[in-house]
Parts: structure tokens; sequence; C-alpha cells
């Protein structure tokens, strides 16, 4: 199967994508670890207030993707990327363009959780103080809200000022959301958030996913069929470094255009 | 076999595995047992041992002197009258300042290494700084006698000392004979010895601190130097704390380099500028030609004050890092 047939396949799948609610859009995107090539001509459009998910077998390339869209990557020398990303119509992999703005804007969850040293309040309010600069008061409704939305405000209210190491592994990663979206950033990505949680916490996160995506364009790479088919609005399949299908989610599993999705999605490989 | 081994090493384990398949496996687990029970017993019977014999040497100087022995600056092998007040403060002064001098710039070097050092030149100054680490204490001090000391007299000691108004605070630290030796240059030697060690630990340190988070405070819009300060500093606090006190630990005990260029005199100093002299310089410079039991028991006595010494920092760094443990 050649690039172009791939592209006409699923033309069609990215037309239901309202252009004008589209939040992030990538188009003909490279990537490349040193010589490697991890990305090829990558096109997909991520919609305003939708949660779209990555999925694919390990090396796929999906959280590559995902680092491309904060540039990430950009930490690391030798990893570069080619091709355009619009965010909000402009394009973030252009020269001279603020990382610490563009990571403010877009902000990420890993797949561990990664609280900060200090405690679960500091946590959540590094973030805002980098940019704001707001009042007792102020940031500790900032705070409250961000812990509330993240569905852990009722579980840590009482201990604020204990220390965010001393959570259990879900609430860890629920306080690393909390972080994420205290900012207010208006893309988040998701690299698998639950792979190294039980599953009434993944049921948690998963909900807390539904409800953030009033407020922020989010994308999550993710292992788990099931999850994705339960929180996403529009799903693309990768392979091997190439988006082989991309689509509203319930026709991507319920009919999928080529062989290599309904391979993977019917679990015959990866 | 691993299994039967592995446990064996636990001596205070409740309850000993019952599960010995072979009686192989159980003879070789005890075999392991009872070297590990030597080895570590060894050691504390060589500190208690150590312990002892200072104390033992000691004890004539001690209970002659009694405990103005730590607060006296008379030093006089002739009378043998014997206080140990010069190098103790000598000893304090140095590795006080070595570190002051030394932490920054260490911290430096390890964040430059780690966060901002283009790929290509990594590796050449992190095998710099650590071929700098073992270079031998005997080079740094020769190098500080012949080289550094002269060059720190004409450019540092003489024009502050002409500079220094009369009865202002920089003459009172600035007076001595400016020939380039003393507390300061022996502080600076200290300090450019104990940098690669400290930066080199440092380096290693920031190397363990796991990429997601770094990656998550850069993902929330933080800039280089509000993750270091922020994130990556705080994530390594107790190694950190670990290695300060090592490169303190190093700085207290270092006699040949010290002894070449702190000037070698017993009185108190005057100034940052006056010869002193450390307790490892004492003991160094004088063993051979202590002739009166006295004086070789006032030099026992000044290991054992050294020894004292190196155990309480060590003991405060634990004592911090406990407390830090029970905050977070």
């Amino acid at each position: 199967m050649n690039t172009l047939n791939q592209v006409e396949d699923f033309a069609t799948s990215i037309a239901d994508v309202d252009k004008a609610n589209v939040k992030v859009d990538v188009r003909a995107l490279n990537f490349f670890y040193g010589k490697t090539p991890a990305l090829k001509n990558v096109s997909i459009p991520f919609a305003r207030n939708k949660v779209t998910a990555l999925i694919g077998p390990s090396g796929c390339g999906k959280s590559t993707l995902l680092r491309t869209l904060n540039r990430m990557y950009a930490l690391y020398p030798g990893q570069r990327a080619e091709g355009e990303i619009m965010l909000d119509g402009e394009n973030i992999l252009a020269p001279g363009a603020d990382l610490a703005r563009l990571r403010a804007r877009v902000g990420m969850v890993f797949q561990k959780p990664t609280p900060f040293p200090m405690t679960v309040y500091d946590n959540v309010a590094f973030g805002i103080r980098l940019y704001e600069n707001l009042s007792k008061v102020d940031m500790d409704v900032r705070v409250e809200e961000a812990l509330t939305r993240a569905a852990l405000w009722g579980e840590v209210k009482d201990n604020l000022k204990g220390p965010g190491l001393g959570l259990s592994g879900g609430q860890q990663q629920r306080l690393c959301v909390a972080r994420g979206v205290a900012v207010r950033p208006e893309v988040l990505l998701l690299d698998e958030p639950t792979s190294a949680l039980d599953p009434i916490s993944s049921a948690k996160l998963e909900e807390t996913v539904t409800q953030l995506k009033a407020d922020h364009t989010i994308v999550i790479v993710t292992h788990n069929l099931g999850q994705a088919g339960r929180v996403s609005d529009y799903t693309g399949f990768m392979y091997l470094g190439e988006l082989i299908e991309f689509g509203p989610t319930e026709d991507l599993f319920q009919r999928p255009a080529t062989k290599k999705t309904s391979d993977y999605i019917t679990g015959r490989f990866g | 076999m691993t299994d039967q081994a592995l446990p064996a090493a636990g001596r205070s384990m409740p309850d000993k595995p019952t599960r010995r398949s072979s009686p192989r496996g159980a003879l070789v687990g005890q075999v392991f047992e009872g070297l590990c029970f030597a080895a570590a017993t060894a050691l504390l019977v060589a500190l208690g041992g150590l312990i002892f014999s200072l104390v033992l040497g000691g004890w004539p100087a001690m209970k002659t002197f009694g405990i103005g022995f730590l607060f006296s600056t008379t030093w006089n092998p002739v009378t043998d009258v014997y206080g140990a007040a010069g190098p103790v403060v000598g000893t304090l002064v140095t590795a006080a300042v070595a570190l002051i001098i030394a932490l920054p710039i260490a911290g430096g070097v390890a964040f430059f290494l780690t966060e901002l050092c283009p790929a290509a030149l990594r590796r050449p100054i992190g095998t710099a700084v650590e071929l700098l680490a073992g270079i031998p204490s005997i080079v740094y001090g020769m190098w500080g006698l012949f080289v550094f000391a002269p060059l720190f007299s004409k450019f540092i000691q003489l024009p502050l000392m002409s500079a220094a108004a009369p009865g202002s605070l920089l003459e009172k630290l600035t007076t001595g004979v400016p020939n380039g030796s003393g507390i300061l240059s022996a502080s600076i030697i200290l300090a450019i010895m104990i940098l690669p060690f400290m930066a080199a630990t440092l380096r290693e340190l920031l190397l363990t601190v796991p990429p997601t988070v770094r990656e998550s405070a850069y993902g929330l819009g933080a800039t280089t130097a509000e993750v270091v300060m922020s994130v990556t500093l705080p994530y390594v606090r107790t190694g950190a704390i670990g290695a300060v006190m090592l490169g303190l630990g190093r700085a207290l005990g270092e006699t040949m380099a010290v002894t070449f260029i702190i000037g070698n005199s017993h009185g108190f100093p005057k100034s940052m500028f006056d010869s002193g002299s450390t307790i490892a310089s004492t003991i160094a410079n004088e063993f051979t030609e202590a002739t009166s039991p006295m004086h070789v028991s006032a030099l026992i006595a000044l290991g054992l004050v050294l020894f004292v010494i190196t155990f309480t920092v060590l003991g405060l760094a634990r004592l911090m890092l406990r407390m830090q443990g029970a905050r977070l």
C-alpha cells in the first residue's frame, strides 16, 4: 500500500473534522532521531474540545508525534522535525518560536507519574507561578479548581502541605493532571496516562479526561483500545511511523478502512 | 542456588527460609553469611582500635592541659606547652572557605554539563573534571607553592593591601606577609582540589533525575533556570548534601597541599593572608621531629580532635538528611 492511496483512503475521514474546528493541524510531518526517521509524512488534524486518541503498536511513532506537539524533543540534540504543525494557524515548528510559552499552552502528562519533590499544593501552583503573579487567596482558588477538575480535591484537601511523592500512584497521576490543567493550557497531551495505574484509578482518570474536553483539546496516546473507544472522539492508527488511518472513533473501530487497522483492532497483531 | 544464598545475607531475618533443597546450597549460604559478618566485624574492630589508640596516645597531653588544650594558642615544643586553638581554627576556616568558593562553581559545572553543554563537549569536559579529581594532592601543593603563590602575591595580596585604608576591615583582613602563602591561599588551593570531586558527584546525581520529571517541568513552560532551581536541585538534594559533606571531609583532612602553602605557623591566624596551620599540616610537619613524649602525645591528641571534627561533620550531614526526609 503506497502513501498516495492512504491519503485518499482517509481523506474523507479528515473532511469529517470541521476545518474551522481544527485546533492543531499537523501537515506532512517528518521526524528524525539523528538519521533514523520516526515519522513519515504524517498529516493529522486535532479537533478543538475533542479527544483524539493515537493508537498503534509499540514503536509506531505515537509518542514521538505527541512530543512534537509541544516540541519536547527540542530538549535533545539530534532530534528534529520537518513539516508544519499549525496551532491556531501559527506554525510551532518555525524557528524562533518561544518554547516556554508554547509549552505553557500545550500541557503534557506522562506515562509514569512525575510529581515534583514538593508539597501537593506547590506541585499544582508551580506552573501557575511561572506565568502569573497571584495573591494567596487567588492561588488557593486556582489550586482547588485544578485539583477538583482532576478529581483529586476530595482526597487531598486535608493534606495540601504533604509531599506530592507521598500520594498513591493513581493520586500522583491525577496530581500531574491537576498540575497540567492548572496553567489552563489550550491543548493537553496525555502519553499513556493510565498504563501505570490500577483499574479503579484508570477509570477515574478516564472520567477526568472526558470532563476536561469542555475546556481543552486533548490528544491521548494509549495502548488500551478499550480506553480509546471510551474516551476519544477521533482516533488515529499509526504503524511504523505512518498514519495508516484516521477518523471518528466509532467509524474506525466498527468500519476500519484498511486491513492493517482491522488486524490491529481485532488483536491479530501489535 | 542464588535463591538460597541471597536470604542468608540478611542476618536479621526473623525466620530463615526452610526451603534448603541441596546441602551444597546451604553450605554456600553459611559461608557467605560468615564472610559478610566477618567483614563487618573487622571494620568495627578497626574503628574501635583506632579510637582507643588515639585516646591512649593523646591521654598524657589531655591530662596535662585539660580542656584548655582546645583553646590555648600556645604551641611551644621548647617549653613543652601545647594548645590546639591555632590548628583547629586553621582547619575549620580553610575548609569552610574552600567549600564556600568551590560549591557554587561545582554546581555551575555540573548544571552546565547536564543541562546546557553541547553534546560534542559533554564528554571531553566531563572527562577533564574526573581527571582533575584524580590528581594527587602533592601535585596541587607544589603547583600552589611554585605557581599559584607568586601570582597570588603579585595580583591579589599586594594590590589589596595597598588599597586597604588604615583601620578598615579590609586592612584587618589583609595584614601579614604578602608572600603568597597563608590561610586564604590554602583555602583556594583546597577549593580547587575539592571542586572537581564535587562537580563530578553532582553531575552523576543530576543524571539520576528521571527525564520525564525534567520534561514535566519544561512542559509547564519553565525555563532551564527554573527547572534546575525548583525541580532538579530539590530532586537530588539528599545526595547533594552528601556530596558536599564528602568534599568538606576531604578539605578538613587534606594534608600535603595545605602543608605546602599555609605557611606553617602555630599562632592563631590574625588575618586571611596570615600564615597558619591546620591539624593535618601540623602533624605532618612535626611528627618526625617530635622528641619529647609530651610533643608526640599532643600531636596524637590533635589527631583525635580532627577525628572528632570529621565525625561531627558526618553526623550533622546524617541529621540534616533525616530531618529533610521527615519533611518530605
